[in-house]
């Protein structure tokens, strides 16, 4: 029982940094219909500002655990926003319009660009974070076994439990997420209505980006070490989990997300953790055979 | 305009004149719909001007954005085909239509984010517009059904009332009674006349029924192979020879 409780516990830290990442590809796909492949690279630069900054930090002084948070978080989803919106403006926009493969092509492109501009400007090494946050609770304790939920792991599902409120709530009630449903059914019709069509797609890859950038904080935080292809990995699991979910559905990516991190806890946990990646692909290969619109996305149902 | 060797619009000129209601009739393939697809920002114009009288100021509409001829120049448009946003309830394709008002009152949606009361006014006034033109159109009791959903003479009056929720001052309709029976026709004349009267706001009108065509217009464009074969009122129109001619073909000699 203990030992369910801890996978449990660890599963659904792991699902919420993967439902971070999954929105970002959920949503992309339902504002322009392609999956951003580079996405991952997002998340794994988000975890090198972070880094970076941690370092920055520590040699300015700031040493209040609260303020250097609340400071790498700006840093990592300002400059990890910047990046998103950069490689919407390089190498999608100019192919909007082209053939449904084109952006596709260019965003594998874009994340081997990225990968490898990371690895020679920070090296190929994996970096490491000596611990931020220290400690946590004990919950219980039986056959000596101890379960224990670290405040780091609490600090992560709050805030993306946070994160992902504020997200629903603008999705649903502000102009910015009108626009982006709106657009997503008929752009040109958006635009008609005086919608800056270009604009709202560029928003939608900077909420995403900052969204991704968290994703990777906590992950450098939580974990320890980085390098320059965590992105890729990690990238994969969020995509499969917004197919999971779903894809274009928003509560699709982040129950996705968290299906994904509990597969992924309770493999590693009660059989192999070797094979963890062949349990969560295997998820994918099912879902694309018996329920390819995924777990709360509609099926497309073609007019006649 | 042209299209390689096609050439759609071929030197098409006319006026349409603040707060008029301006019909464009013409046989299928004249080029009535390409002239709107110019003024609206999808195609540039092989050639010519489109010159948009706001307010004093000067607007070349064939060199403006899409988006910036809906905000800025206040044209808005529906099509032949209906489009609204199927998947949003009434109430939301109405406040859609109200993006750029709402943009402004929330500081690109941050306010909406924090619930601010600069926002929440914003959007109170938005649904108000919204629940006016609803009432207009008698949709008001259908304002959070899906607007898919509604039948097919709602959604063409929907789109009307979204199209009118941009706050234009020029609208455009492509074929708005096309499927309407007679009824919900007479209807369409009654609300269009009214969008004249009350709100001062121009109409643009491509129709093949010639009910509403003849009974609410000021003056009338009549197009052939992108040619304007005759302009006019709508007496002058009906007795023209050209006209006519190319609706019903010459008289075997």
């Amino acid at each position: 029982m203990s030992y369910f409780l801890q996978q449990l516990i660890n599963g659904l830290t792991l699902g919420a940094i993967y439902a971070l990442i999954a929105i970002g590809y959920t949503m992309v796909y339902g504002i322009i219909g392609m999956i951003n492949f580079a996405h991952g690279e997002i998340y794994m630069i988000g975890a090198f500002v972070s880094l970076i900054t941690f370092f920055v930090l520590g040699v300015v002084g700031v040493t209040w655990v609260p303020l250097a948070l609340v400071l790498v978080l700006v840093s990592a989803m300002g400059f990890t926003a910047f990046y998103g919106w950069t490689i919407e403006r390089v190498a999608y926009r100019p192919l909007r319009g082209s053939f449904r493969l084109a952006p596709l092509i260019s965003a594998i492109g874009m994340s081997i660009f990225l990968q490898n501009y990371v690895q020679l400007l920070q090296g190929a090494r994996v970096k490491s974070l000596p611990p931020v946050i220290q400690g946590g609770f004990k919950l219980m304790e039986s056959n000596g076994f101890t379960v224990q939920l670290s405040y780091l792991q609490i600090i992560i599902m709050l805030l993306t439990v946070a994160l992902m409120a504020g997200f629903s709530i603008m999705i649903a009630a502000t102009p910015l997420g009108r626009a982006q449903r709106a657009c997503e059914q008929d752009m040109t019709m958006a635009a008609l209505l005086g919608v800056n069509v270009d604009r709202t797609i560029s928003t939608t890859f900077i909420i995403g980006a900052a969204l991704a950038a968290v994703a990777g904080m906590m992950v450098t935080m939580y974990y320890g070490v980085i390098d320059f292809f965590i992105g890729f990995l990690a990238g994969m699991k969020a995509f499969t989990a917004a197919v999971l979910g779903g894809i274009g559905s928003l509560p699709g990516a982040v129950l996705g997300g968290f299906l994904i991190g509990l597969i992924e806890a309770f493999w590693s946990g009660y059989f192999s953790s070797a094979y963890k990646d062949v349990a969560v692909f295997g998820v994918l290969i099912l879902v694309l055979i018996f329920r390819p619109s995924g777990l709360l996305g509609r099926p497309e149902v073609e007019k006649v | 305009m042209r299209f390689g060797g096609l050439l759609a619009v071929d030197g098409l000129s006319f006026a349409a004149n603040k707060g008029d209601i301006t019909a464009i009739i013409g046989p299928n393939g004249a080029g009535k719909t390409t002239v709107f697809n110019c003024l609206t920002g999808f195609y540039r114009p092989s050639s010519g001007t489109l010159a948009f009288d706001r307010g004093g100021k000067t607007l070349a509409l064939e060199r403006m954005e899409g988006w910036r001829i809906t905000r800025d120049a206040g044209v808005a448009r529906t099509f032949q085909n209906i489009r609204l946003f199927t998947g949003m309830t009434v109430l939301e394709n109405l406040i859609v239509a109200q993006h750029n008002k709402l943009m402004r009152a929330s500081v690109y949606s941050l306010a909406g984010l924090l619930g601010l009361k600069r926002y929440r006014d914003a959007e109170g006034a938005a649904v108000e517009t919204a629940r006016y033109w609803l009432d207009r159109v008698g949709l008001v009791d259908h304002a959070n059904r899906l607007a898919g959903t509604l039948p097919y003479g709602a959604q063409r009056r929907l789109e009307i009332a979204r199209a009118m929720c941009t706050d234009p001052l020029l609208l455009c309709l492509d074929e708005p009674a096309a499927g309407l029976n007679p009824r919900e026709s007479a209807e369409l004349n009654e609300l269009l006349l009214a969008i004249r009267e009350r709100h001062k706001v121009g109409i643009l009108l491509i129709e093949h029924d010639m009910n509403v065509v003849m009974g609410i217009s000021d003056r009338i464009v009549v197009l052939d192979y992108g040619k304007k074969i005759a302009e006019g009122t709508p007496g002058e129109i009906r007795s023209n020879q050209a006209v006519i001619k190319a609706y019903l073909g010459e008289p075997d000699a």
